[in-house]
Formats: C-alpha cells, sequence, structure tokens
C-alpha cells in the first residue's frame, strides 16, 4: 500500500521497513492560511511559497462567517477571504490548482455549517479528488462527527481531531479512535492568535495523548516564533503556525514583497 | 399526540436531528459538567426550594393572567389573556432562566459569570442577578444594539456589569453570543455562560426551557381556575424562543391546544431584512447547535434585519425546529410595521406598552383573533415591557424626544 502524503512527512528513516507503526516521528512545522485571503489567485502563490520556504504541511482554512473558535486576526482574514468571493467550491477549485504543481500535503481547516451545507458525501469526496489530504473541523466534536467520519474515510481524506488542555484522558482516547493522520493539540484554552508564552500545560497535554495514540501529535494555537516552534517540537511532531503568519499577509497583501516576506518568515520559523 | 414530543432531548441533547454539540473540543468538558450539575440539581429539594423563593420574592412570581377585555372587544374575536412576564422584575420573562442558571453555578463554584445580549433584557437580567449574589459580570452586546438599547446599557453598568462592545460582523446578537462563547473557550475554568435563550449546545436549549416552563405552568393552572378549561390557542414570539418555549412546553402533550410562534418579519419575508428563521431558513449550525438557519447557497449565515433587538437573531431555538417539523407548533411572522402598530394598539387600549418583541405576537393576534369564534380562549405571552423600546419607537414615528 502506497503511503499517503501525510505519513511521508512525519516518516522517519529508521522507520522504513518496520512492520509495527512507529511512534518515532519527523518533525514537522505546519502553516496555516486563510484560503482567499486576498484573493484565491494568491493563495495558490501563497502555498508555493510557504511550501518552498520548507513548510511540511500547509493547513488551508475555508472562511466561515461566523468563526467562533478565532481570535481577531482569523476572523477578520475570514472576513477579507469572504468579502473578496470565496465559496465552498472555490476553495477546493484552489486546492486542485495548488495540487497541480505542489506535493505539499494540503489539510483543511474549517466549521461544520460550510460542508454540512455542501453535503457532507459530496465535499469528502470533491476535496479529496482536489488533492486535500485531510481536514479539521474546528466545531465537530466526536460525539457529532459519526456521519462526517463515514463520508471521509469513504473519500480517503482523514479526520484530524482537536484535543483541549481541558480533555480528559478518556476523552483523548475516544478522539483518537476516529482520528487519522495526526491529532491536533490545542495549546491552550482559548481562541486562535498568536501568543508570547507558550503555557506548560501543553507538554502534559502532548504526553497525555502520546500515551493513548500511535499517531503524530500536533501543537498549534499561540505559536509565533522559531523559539515556540523549537521548544513545542521537543516533545510533539508538528507544530502549527497560523495567526503570525496571516498577520503578516495581511500586512504586505497590498506590497510587491508579500511572496518574500511569507517565505522569509517561514524559513526562519524552520531555523 | 404520544407522549414522545416532551421526552426531548436525548442524552446527547438531540431533539430529532437538531440541537447537539457543535462546539471546540475545549467546552466540551464544561458542557459535560454542567449537564451533569444540573441533572443532579433540577430535582434537588433544596435547589427548587431555593429557586421557587427568589422566583416569588425577587422576581415577583407568579405573574399575573390577565383578562385583557378591551383587546378583547376591540378585536371583536376569541378571548384574550396576556401572560404578564413584563411584570417580571427587570421588566421581562429572562430573569426566570437567570436565577436558575445563577443558583447552579454558585453550587458549581464558578465565581464569573458572562453574557449575551441583543434587546438588552437578558443582560440587565445577569447584571441583576450577578447584584445580588456580588458574582462579577461580563455582557456581551453588539455595538449596533448597544445604541438602539442605550438605557439597557446604562442600566447594566449601574448594576455593576462591564458590557463589552462587539464591533464584529453584524453587530448585534450573533457577534455578541460568538464573543461570548470565545470568552467561555479562554475561561472556562472559573467561568459560566449564562446563554439568554433556548439556544446554544446542549445542555442550554434543555435547561433555559425548563427554568422557562414555569411561564406555562402557571398559566395552565390559571387559566384551568379563570376558564375551567385549557386554551384554544397559545400565541408567543420567536428570536431564539425562550418565551414561548417556556408557555409552549408544559401544553406540549394537550393536543386540543394550538401552539403559534411568531418571528420577525422586518421589512417582508421576501427582502433580504428579516430574520423568520423557521419561516425561511434551513438546518444548519450556529453557536454549537444544529437547528433552522438563515444561511445564503453557500452556507454562510446571512444578515438579518428586525426593528426589535431581541428576535434579530438568524438562529433559532433547537426544539423550535423540533416543533416545527413535527407539526405541534405553527410558526408565521409579522413586519416591523405590524409589530409597531401592536405597539402602539395595546398602549392605548389596555395601557400596557409591551416590548417591541411581543408586540410581534399581538401584531398576529390582531389578524387572527377576529377571525375566531368568541367563545374560544387566545393566551399571549407578553414576554416584557416597552421602556426600553420607546426611544426607537419614537424615532419611527418621526417624534423627536
Amino acid at each position: 500500500m502506497s503511503l499517503s502524503r501525510l505519513e511521508k512527512v512525519f516518516r522517519t528513516e529508521s522507520s522504513i521497513g518496520r512492520e509495527s507503526p512507529s511512534t518515532e516521528y519527523r518533525k514537522a512545522l505546519i502553516c496555516f492560511l486563510t484560503c482567499g485571503d486576498p484573493d484565491l489567485e494568491t493563495t495558490v502563490d501563497l502555498v508555493k511559497a510557504i511550501s518552498n520556504a520548507g513548510a511540511d504541511i500547509v493547513e488551508l482554512g475555508i472562511p466561515f462567517s461566523d468563526p467562533l473558535a478565532d481570535g481577531p486576526t482569523i476572523q477578520a482574514s475570514s472576513y477579507r477571504a469572504l468579502e473578496a468571493g470565496t465559496t465552498v467550491s472555490k476553495a477546493i477549485e484552489c486546492v486542485e490548482k495548488i495540487r497541480r504543481t505542489l506535493d505539499v500535503p494540503l489539510v483543511l481547516m474549517t466549521y461544520f455549517n460550510p460542508i454540512y451545507n455542501y453535503g457532507l458525501r459530496q465535499f469528502a469526496h470533491d476535496a479529496s479528488a482536489a488533492g486535500a489530504d485531510g481536514i479539521i473541523l474546528t466545531d465537530l466534536p466526536v460525539e457529532e462527527a459519526a456521519q462526517w467520519k463515514y463520508a471521509a474515510d469513504e473519500a480517503g481524506l482523514a479526520t484530524v481531531p482537536l484535543v483541549a488542555p481541558t480533555s480528559t484522558k478518556e476523552r483523548i482516547e475516544r478522539i483518537s479512535k476516529m482520528a487519522s493522520g495526526f491529532i491536533y493539540c490545542v495549546s491552550r484554552t482559548g481562541v486562535t492568535g498568536a501568543g508570547d508564552i507558550l503555557p506548560s500545560e501543553v507538554t502534559e497535554l502532548v504526553g497525555r495523548t502520546k500515551s493513548v495514540s500511535n499517531l503524530p501529535v500536533v501543537v498549534g494555537f499561540g505559536i509565533s516564533k522559531r523559539e515556540h516552534v523549537r521548544k513545542v517540537l521537543q516533545h510533539a511532531d508538528g507544530a502549527v503556525v497560523g495567526s503570525a503568519l496571516v498577520d503578516l499577509i495581511a500586512k504586505y497583501q497590498r506590497t510587491r514583497h508579500l511572496l518574500d516576506q511569507v517565505s522569509e518568515f517561514v524559513r526562519y520559523l524552520k531555523g | 399526540m404520544s407522549g414522545k414530543q416532551t421526552q426531548v432531548p436525548d442524552a446527547l441533547g438531540h431533539f430529532g436531528p437538531y440541537g447537539g454539540r457543535y462546539v471546540p473540543e475545549t467546552l466540551i468538558t464544561a458542557l459535560e459538567e454542567l449537564t451533569v450539575a444540573y441533572q443532579k440539581y433540577r430535582t434537588d429539594p433544596d435547589f427548587t426550594a431555593e429557586l421557587s423563593s427568589y422566583l416569588r420574592d425577587y422576581v415577583g412570581r407568579p405573574t399575573p393572567l390577565y383578562f385583557a377585555k378591551r383587546l378583547t372587544e376591540e378585536l371583536g374575536g376569541a378571548k384574550i389573556y396576556l401572560k404578564r412576564e413584563d411584570l417580571c422584575h427587570t421588566g421581562a420573562h429572562k430573569l426566570n432562566n437567570v436565577m436558575g442558571q445563577i443558583l447552579l453555578a454558585r453550587r458549581m463554584g464558578k465565581p464569573r459569570i458572562i453574557a449575551e445580549t441583543g434587546a438588552g433584557q437578558h443582560g440587565v437580567a445577569t447584571a441583576t442577578a450577578c447584584a445580588l449574589f456580588g458574582l462579577k459580570c461580563s455582557v456581551y452586546m453588539g455595538t449596533e444594539d448597544m445604541e438602539r438599547q442605550a438605557l439597557n446599557v446604562f442600566r447594566m453598568r449601574l448594576l455593576g456589569a462591564e458590557v463589552i462592545p462587539v464591533d464584529s460582523g453584524t453587530r448585534t446578537l450573533k457577534d455578541a453570543t460568538s464573543e461570548a462563547i470565545r470568552d467561555w473557550v479562554t475561561n472556562v475554568r472559573d467561568t459560566h455562560y449564562i446563554i439568554g435563550s433556548v439556544v446554544g449546545p446542549h445542555p442550554y436549549p434543555m435547561m433555559v426551557r425548563d427554568f422557562q416552563s414555569v411561564i406555562g405552568r402557571e398559566t395552565k393552572e390559571q387559566v384551568l381556575q379563570r376558564e375551567g378549561r385549557l386554551p384554544d390557542y397559545i400565541i408567543a414570539c420567536v428570536g431564539g424562543g425562550s418565551n414561548a418555549m417556556g408557555i409552549f412546553y408544559p401544553f406540549i402533550e394537550e393536543p386540543g391546544v394550538q401552539l403559534i410562534g411568531v418571528e420577525a418579519a422586518g421589512e417582508g419575508i421576501d427582502t433580504n431584512r428579516h430574520c423568520a428563521t423557521l419561516g425561511k431558513g434551513r438546518p444548519g449550525v450556529l453557536h454549537g447547535s444544529m437547528s433552522y438557519l438563515l444561511q445564503d447557497a453557500d452556507g454562510q449565515v446571512q444578515l438579518t434585519h428586525s426593528i426589535s433587538a431581541g428576535l434579530d437573531y438568524p438562529g433559532v431555538g433547537p426544539e423550535h425546529s423540533f416543533l416545527k417539523d413535527t407539526g405541534r407548533a405553527t410558526y408565521v411572522s409579522v413586519t416591523d410595521a405590524e409589530a409597531l402598530d401592536a405597539f402602539c394598539f395595546l398602549s392605548k387600549v389596555e395601557g400596557i406598552i409591551p416590548a417591541l418583541e411581543p408586540a410581534h405576537a399581538l401584531a398576529y393576534a390582531s389578524k387572527f383573533v377576529p377571525n375566531l369564534d368568541r367563545d374560544k380562549l387566545v393566551v399571549i405571552c407578553l414576554s416584557g415591557r416597552g421602556d426600553k423600546d420607546v426611544q426607537t419607537v419614537a424615532k419611527h414615528l418621526g417624534v423627536s424626544l
């Protein structure tokens, strides 16, 4: 069986040929941006720049009008993307365009309503056919996920769940059973947004998650600097940088320096 | 009618296909704790005794069921009773739910309370209860609502609450609710979120309904005492739908009682400036539950409009969606202009200035009741008083104060 793009990212040399699933993973830098901010064409260029600068996985947000898990940066970005005419269908087309030239794993991130409205099976099929590798649904906890999970599995799309500092070990165990690709640990109680200090409880959360699952475990929310990435990667298999990058895109989107600035930032994070 | 209609929600908060919990993982543990605490205390004798005593001595319950003689004569149809929730402390039914939740929050050891508010009535009720118990209180309110309900903003501040302006999106109840949820995600360990309507993730739609169903229980007792029988129709306005759920719920198993919810048609349901969610929406997820939702072709939540800030919301409680689909309740809508007329009409014929929200229920009654026989009985839930709306109404009537 051929390995999926997501599996390849986390795979180490030493794990090749081993039969049992390894829990030793290569460390990954994951970059988030909102699809369609400032516009869909620029998104294609941005993903190329981010990937070429060393990001191992790109997370692409499909904007929703009421992003209740997001802080001001991604709220504003979602708003710009919607104003620019981004729809679920156009986001899928964007994935397809990116996939024509890039092999970087693409994980979509959105809220339940836009994909419920699109049709769960249709969405899973179309996203997968366009070349998406997985999806994170911010407001879909495991209790409500059965129908989606069925559609995603059928289409071969990984369902990446979120676990939070408030998730008990029993819950994480239940969540990990429906997980594929990797598990996303939310570093703090709160919404998305660049932060200065990473709470110490995240190390404990990564440990709790790894104690019940063999999947790679990544950390996101509040990671905005190289030091954060390094600190997170001491325990986790991946670090997600979102708002800091989205801020940069917002700042330079009307200038010709946009792609250079973004590439430079990703290289700095990768360090 | 089978018994099934009131045996909702299930253990996961589902009313048929509606309800549930569509929230970030961070909140699940808190919702679970809240569900367990609520299940424990709802039948706890100390809790129910304490709640009853506050409802009686502080809120002013039972509220009267008032026979509106002149309104009945003017409309010339069925006999009309008004359930006077406008006479509750703070001027609306909102305190029924807030008292229940605040007593629960105290037992759960949460020192900080947050709430969202549209018209400001729920914010005022929450600020009031927090003052009563010395709890820290933050209320999220859209900046557009702060402008049209300036009086309530001042009342909340007088009561010691912090009013946090929300300037995102439509700057109304929808965005205030999103911002309150973001606060709760961030401060979930020491904060209880008092949702003001039968919306949100489980257990809120069930819990708020239960706390508000005191309206319907009293109505039943009072109408039986006055008339020796149950009413033929119950009419209530529906935004999120808490006063309607509260008065409907004890009558759901009474097949002879027709339940009518009245939504806000704004400038007309064929314009895009209304908030008739059950009339024009389709199922979707907003603020933690599956329900009818006003959304565009791409699943983005639509902009809404109503003259009444308390009804200006693109969602609706999941149990109303369930009652609509089962046909147990009927949902209609009236426009801003019709609600304004009803606001003025009730003021003149009964000496009662209603809030703009129940003015919608009255407006529908004014069209509907004249066609009914005189031996029919109608109860209208007068969910709040209109003091807060006087400025808005004056503006619409072209009167400068």
